[in-house]
């Protein structure tokens, strides 16, 4: 095997990232639009136990919610844990503990962060501030949008000790939509914020380090020396590029390293009309499969150099590389492929590899 | 195709067996890609030598990884290049742990659509910070918004334990360096040691009230199982870890609303797979000599012992278990393979293989093994 095969493998940073939106559903949907509204409200199933967040379907009897409730704010910690350098992405950028927090009126607990010592002078929180049992209360976001990142975090509760404010609510006999739920506060909480909450947004960003296989390695660094490096099975004599770790066909690691040419004929292609955000080429232009002279298999790259109505099956191309200072150990270093002028290569000898 | 045998239930159906296991040595950063070939292809060759088979024998496939751990879409295409599907071949995908993976290819067998197939698994958890990618596991209205992390989760239910006097941290501790010293002895395992607990109490917290042996290291890894039917299992195998009981369950999503304390999915798991076991083998429920429990982190292997009814005379994780190795969607798989191993060496007559996937034990599979005369 040489060299270039078993040397470590190149690796570089990803980073891919998405906004979901989602529909909340009718029962998210009055949580959401409660939150927007600075309240907070529970669920009560048939057994009389009020689950704050509430549920959709109750958990053990499949069962819509019976009536909604208005739970908290302040509510009581049943267990935390301390995050002492925060990721990306969660509550609060200091030191912070997560909880289960049993809001007053509700049997479940809701998951959040609590900003142990919001008062404390200079220096982090540390987790002497927190302790199971302790009272704490929701800080709202000034803006608020109907997600559960409308609570910003719990904060230790102004309120003297001694145990939970006393919540009720009188039971009401109105239903509303939310199958028979009784929804007298979902209403109006409604009326409050004067909209309903339907869909949220969740953006999802995730950065990756991409480890390249062996075969893709060798491939990028040869590249970066403008050389095309493709592999061979050592079983059915296939050659491979861009290379591949494994063969696809035997299942068995590659052996052999084969320097193509950067020369080929094109396979099959089409012509792109569609203009798509990110664009680098005007369309029309012209994707087309490759298939350079000694492989076995075709990658696609840009036709360009001839009008797009001119690229066929069969036409002879080669590689219009970008200046050497450009050059990196990525396949952007071969800027298109244009026609030779040669011939179009007999359909015989390309048939295999459609 | 022959069709499902009876409509009585699995047990009376087809017997099938564990005729080989392999798993990869787990690293925590290796060199192999997302698509995890670079893992699998020596896996794959050895479980092979182990039976005699190649590729063409097997007449299904199921494989189990995730998207998220590779940052890209349909990352398990690229692991089939390790099979060489050509000519095609039937194949399947869970986007969970391999262990379930192997319940699917155990269903395609009792079915009789496959005599021989093979189930894996494979995980590069070191892509990305592999706790903040675990958040995206979880409820994605109430939970994940907040980026809540495995570890930090995993914290909440040790605390509930601690201070309703389930456990100490000290019996966290003694979990940790019993499975550190099982694991010298498995060339497999990420992490290995002969430390004590008194030792590993002196480290400090990483997430209050974890310590990092209380918590599974981040690694990179892969493993396979091959299960075969009746006379061809014993064909392939001296003594074939036979299935007597496979199944899985799973409890709500909902963090504040599930009892953390109790597994009652892991218990159902454990009561079903039992009953499946009784219509033909005689031996006492619950009595297993080895059990290898997927507990990603030291107090979950107290919870599932009282779960799974395991009684003291039960040797737990002889390969160190996840806490050692925990390479994603193969650690669950790899139970089933250690706890097969334990009755194809002889050194069990009957074992559990357990997974579990989601938050904090929330979906929980086990499989009985035993061998037979």
């Amino acid at each position: 095997m040489s060299e270039a095969l078993t040397s470590e493998p190149l690796r570089g940073p990803l980073e891919i990232g998405f906004d979901y939106t989602r529909s909340l559903g009718p029962v998210l949907s009055r949580f959401m639009t409660g939150l927007a509204a600075g309240r907070i409200l529970g669920a009560r199933a048939a057994d009389g136990t009020v689950h704050a967040p509430p549920f959709e379907y109750d958990p053990v009897t499949f069962a819509p919610p019976e009536e909604f409730v208005e739970v908290g704010p302040a509510g009581t910690v049943i267990s935390w844990s301390w995050m002492p350098a925060p990721l990306a992405g969660q509550p609060l950028d200091r030191p912070f503990a997560w909880a289960l927090i049993r809001l007053d009126g509700a049997d479940t607990a809701l998951l959040h962060a609590v900003d142990a010592a919001p008062a404390a002078p200079a220096g982090p929180a540390t987790p002497a501030a927190m302790r199971t049992g302790m009272r704490v209360q929701p800080r709202w976001a000034a803006e608020r949008v109907g997600s559960i990142r409308d609570i910003v975090c719990f904060q230790p509760s102004s309120e003297p000790e001694g145990g939970p404010a006393s919540v009720s609510m009188a039971p009401s006999t109105r239903s509303s939509g939310l199958d028979g739920a009784n929804d007298t506060v979902g209403e109006a909480v409604e009326e409050t914020v004067g909209v309903t909450v339907t869909g949220m947004v969740a953006p999802v960003h995730l950065v990756y380090e991409h480890t390249a296989s062996p075969g893709e390695s060798a491939f990028l660094r040869g590249l970066a020396q403008g050389r095309l490096l493709g592999q061979r099975c050592p079983v059915c004599g296939m050659v491979y590029v861009p290379a591949r770790g494994t063969c696809p066909v035997d299942g068995g690691p590659m052996a052999e390293q084969v320097e193509l040419p950067d020369t080929g004929t094109v396979t099959t292609f089409c012509i792109v009309n569609v203009p798509y955000p990110g664009q680098r080429v005007t369309p029309p232009y012209v994707a087309a499969a490759v298939l350079l002279d000694g492989a076995d298999i075709s990658f696609q790259h840009l036709v360009l150099g001839c009008d797009a109505s001119q690229v066929r099956m069969g036409m002879r191309v080669k590689a219009v590389w970008k200046p050497r200072e450009q050059w990196g150990t990525t396949a952007e270093n071969i800027s298109h492929f244009a026609p030779t002028g040669e011939p179009d290569a007999a359909y015989e000898t390309y048939a295999r590899h459609l | 195709m022959t069709g499902p045998a009876t409509a009585r239930g699995p047990s009376t159906a087809r017997d099938v067996a564990v005729v080989a296991f392999a798993a990869s040595p787990c690293e925590r950063r290796g060199d192999g890609t997302t698509g995890g070939v670079e893992m699998l292809v020596p896996i794959f060759a050895e479980v092979y030598a182990q039976t005699g088979l190649t590729k063409g024998d097997i007449g299904f496939w199921c494989s189990g990884s995730s998207d998220y751990l590779a940052g890209r879409a349909f990352s398990f295409v690229q692991a089939v290049d390790a099979i060489g599907a050509v000519p095609p071949i039937m194949e399947s995908h869970v986007e969970m742990d391999g262990a379930w993976a192997l319940y699917e290819a155990w269903v395609k067998i009792l079915t009789g659509e496959a005599d021989i197939a093979l189930a894996y698994g494979f995980g590069k958890s070191s892509g990305a910070e592999l706790r903040r990618v675990l958040a995206l596991q979880l409820d994605p209205y109430l939970h994940a918004p907040l980026w809540p992390d495995s570890v930090s989760i995993a914290a909440l239910q040790a605390r509930l334990g601690i201070e309703s006097g389930r456990w100490t941290e000290k019996d966290m501790a003694e979990v940790a360096s019993r499975a550190l010293g099982a694991a010298q002895s498995n060339p497999q395992a990420q992490i290995s040691g002969k430390i004590t607990a008194t030792e590993l109490l002196e480290a400090p917290y990483v997430a209050d009230p974890l310590r990092a042996h209380d918590c599974a290291p981040v690694g990179d890894g892969a493993a396979v199982v091959i299960i075969a039917s009746g006379d061809r299992a014993r064909d392939l195998c001296e003594r074939p870890a036979w299935i007597t009981g496979f199944e899985h369950r799973i409890d709500s999503a909902a963090l504040g609303a599930r009892d953390l304390l109790a597994v009652p999915s892991a218990a159902a798991a454990a009561r079903a797979a039992d009953v499946a076991r009784a219509a033909g083998v005689a031996r006492a429920a619950g009595t297993v000599d080895v059990a290898e429990l997927h507990a990603p982190f030291s107090h979950q292997e107290i919870l599932l012992r009282e779960a799974l009814g395991l009684g003291d005379g039960v040797a737990v994780n002889p390969s160190g278990g996840a806490l050692c190795a925990n390479p994603m969607f193969a650690a669950g798989l790899s139970r089933i393979g250690y706890a097969a191993r334990a009755v194809m060496t002889g050194r069990a007559g009957r074992a559990l293989g357990h997974a579990t996937s989601g938050a904090v034990l929330q979906q929980n599979l086990t499989c009985v093994m035993e061998t037979r005369s």
